[in-house]
């Protein structure tokens, strides 16, 4: 079987989003070099792939930060262009990124609702533009327990919480508000052994519950855990994608560090 | 001891409701203290740790600490009259400190405010006076122009991206320069509409400023939006983590610009009640307004680098300054101590900011 040959042999997982032959340029760099890539319903794909392969450039393509010089990108079939990760949200692609990125003075229901807020109805929330915080609250509490994460208060500021719940939190912030993709840019870099564990759970979660999940890792080990497929980026461009059922943690690093050679398979 | 005995009281009771005050939404406000009403005694210990965390607890307790303390030092001190009179000392400076207040949520700072406030009370009082403009349009007119230095400022900072405390310092100096250049006599003999604010109404025995109500309002009004609409939450947010905010599809240059030019609204409305309590246009006033509305939301709990803190806390720092004026005056005490201990205050203030940032990180 040829590990690169993405077409999927039974009907029923469609492919939700797509793209095929991206180039990037910057000056004569060339970060992406005919890249393709795919992402079936409900899978979580891994990205891997040496510093320099072009993985970064590859997921700000896809999640708006970057636009393209040539290529397509398919959202369930229909080719979209976009301009600004705002333009990918809208889309229903939501983007967690390394670096924590919540308010920790704000609590758990106001990082979660962050610019998506709830009004009151009525005059209240039309004329005095007040928030509906208890309906927020409700919600953000039936999300989180639905979610199985565990947390004293949804009112208590996210500073008070440990560097794996502030990463859950906002793990479960995109979570809420993608409808297609969420893609996840190293989620657990920053964070220890035990803390990296929840988020892992956590983006097990985030699958089960239906969503196509895009996985950025530098760590094997949760790659092999996680992912149901692996993309191999090197040299600009998709070398393979293999299941990690298939492959040893070794194979695939040495695929994607040139050591092993599997382009030409038959 | 019963006045210590009675302190404690007071202070458990008033720091107990001011942290609910702080806590609950507007809507549960009333849930809220009924519900703190029934805490057993070993939530309330802990509660009692939490509060001491909330930063405008703090600034309330040296606030009753200072009344009390005068209060035993002046019999004039504990009346309403004299509240009155701390007050009306509080408005303008307290006008001043709500937009400063909203600068500093978002990690700014305002330098130019005084000198804002001062151009904007001269084109009222003298276009007014010598140029015979209806006397409402001439304090619309100024209000508009602070607030168009307050735009100038917003667009400097988030259109060149240069740091506010250098935007701010630049707009001191041109703010100052054009009041020069405008005029440097005084303004006398106001139409009686630019001094209504400064006027008195009787509330039971104590004679109050209508400017007085007006500055209360103000700090409800910009309370009320911080807490309970989106776009308060978000210049907490931009304050906190520009990154996050700006990730979560919040547009911080937006949010910066409403910042700056509602600060500078604010100027000119504090310019209004300035000419209502002076009864006149002086080109030489609020030149250290900036850093006495500083001082006022650092004592209020208002952290300096961004998006913590509390309007509220700003009126309790602007309330502070004015009771150690007015109490050491009463007792006859020079007022360079009174300045001697605003700095101390200020240093403590930023102090404890920064030990509790530590202690949360």
């Amino acid at each position: 079987m040829n590990p690169s040959d993405t077409t999927p042999s039974e009907k029923t997982p469609q492919a939700i989003f797509q793209a095929h032959n991206l180039v990037k340029r910057y000056g004569h760099v060339t970060a992406l070099d005919g890249a393709d890539f795919e992402l079936l319903e409900g899978e979580i794909m891994a990205v891997i792939g040496d510093n320099g392969a072009g993985k970064s450039t590859l997921i700000k393509a896809l999640s708006g930060a970057v636009i393209p010089d040539e290529g397509e990108i398919r959202l369930n079939g229909t080719p979209v262009h976009f301009k600004t990760p705002l333009d990918a949200r809208r889309y229903g692609i939501e983007t967690v990124y390394q670096n924590l990125a919540v308010a920790p003075s704000l609590n758990i229901v106001e990082n979660l609702f962050l610019g998506r807020e709830i009004r009151r109805q009525g005059v209240l929330g039309s004329v005095f533009r007040m928030l509906d915080k208890r309906k927020m609250l409700e919600e953000a509490t039936l999300y989180m327990q639905d979610l199985k994460f565990r947390i004293q208060s949804m009112q208590q500021p996210v500073e008070t919480l440990s560097g794996g719940q502030r990463q859950g939190v906002a793990v479960a912030r995109s979570a809420a508000f993608a409808r297609n993709v969420i893609i996840m840019d190293e989620p657990t870099a920053a964070l220890g052994v035990k803390e990296s564990g929840m988020v892992v759970d956590l983006i097990r979660k985030v699958r089960d519950r239906g969503l196509a999940v895009i996985l950025i890792s530098h760590n094997m080990p949760h790659v092999f855990e996680l992912a149901d497929r692996i993309h191999i980026q090197r040299l600009g461009r998709r070398i393979a994608v293999v299941k990690p059922s298939d492959y040893t943690m070794s194979d695939v690093v040495a695929i994607m560090t040139g050591a092993m050679d599997i382009t030409p398979a038959v | 001891m019963p006045l210590s005995i009675r302190l404690y009281f007071l202070m458990k009771y008033m720091s107990g409701w001011f942290a609910t005050l702080n806590r609950c939404t507007f809507g549960g406000f009333f849930r809220m203290l009924a519900k703190t009403k029934n805490t057993s005694s070993p939530r309330a210990s802990l509660d009692l740790r939490a509060l001491l965390l909330t930063p405008t607890v703090g600034p309330l307790i040296a606030l009753m600490l200072a009344c009390l303390f005068f209060s035993t030092q002046s019999d004039r001190f504990f009346s309403g009259q004299n509240f009155s009179l701390i007050v009306q000392q509080t408005v303008v400076v307290g006008a001043l400190a709500i937009g400063q207040t909203i600068v500093i949520l978002t990690g700014g700072i305002d330098l130019s405010n005084g000198f804002i406030m001062a151009f904007a009370s001269m084109i009222m009082t003298k276009t007014a006076v010598d140029n015979g403009v209806n006397p409402v349009i001439a304090i619309v007119l100024g209000i508009t122009i602070a607030g168009l230095f307050g735009l100038a400022n917003g667009l400097l900072i988030t259109r060149f991206k240069l740091p506010p405390f250098i935007v701010t310092l630049g707009m001191l100096n041109i703010a100052f320069a054009v009041t020069r250049l405008y005029t440097i006599k005084s303004v006398n003999n106001l139409p009686d509409v630019q001094t209504f604010l400064g006027e008195t109404f009787k509330l039971g025995e104590t004679s109050v400023t209508y400017g007085s109500i007006v500055m209360f309002v103000l700090f409800a009004i910009v309370w009320f939006v911080l807490r309970e609409t989106a776009i308060g939450r978000h210049i907490y947010a931009v304050g906190d983590n520009p990154e996050a905010a700006r990730l979560s599809g919040i547009s911080v240059e937006r949010i910066l610009l409403i910042v700056y030019t509602t600060a500078g609204v604010f100027y000119g409305i504090a310019a209004v009640l300035l000419i209502a309590r002076t009864a006149s246009g002086d080109p030489q006033a609020g030149q250290s307004s900036n850093l006495e509305s500083i001082t006022a939301v650092v004592l209020g709990g208002t952290s300096l680098f961004g998006g913590r803190g509390n309007v509220l806390g700003s009126l309790i720092g602007a309330l502070i300054v004015s009771v150690f004026r007015n109490g050491l005056q009463l007792m006859r005490v020079d007022s360079l101590y009174q300045v001697l201990i605003t700095g101390i205050l200020v240093i403590l203030a930023v102090a404890v900011d920064q030990f509790s940032q530590r202690v949360k990180s």
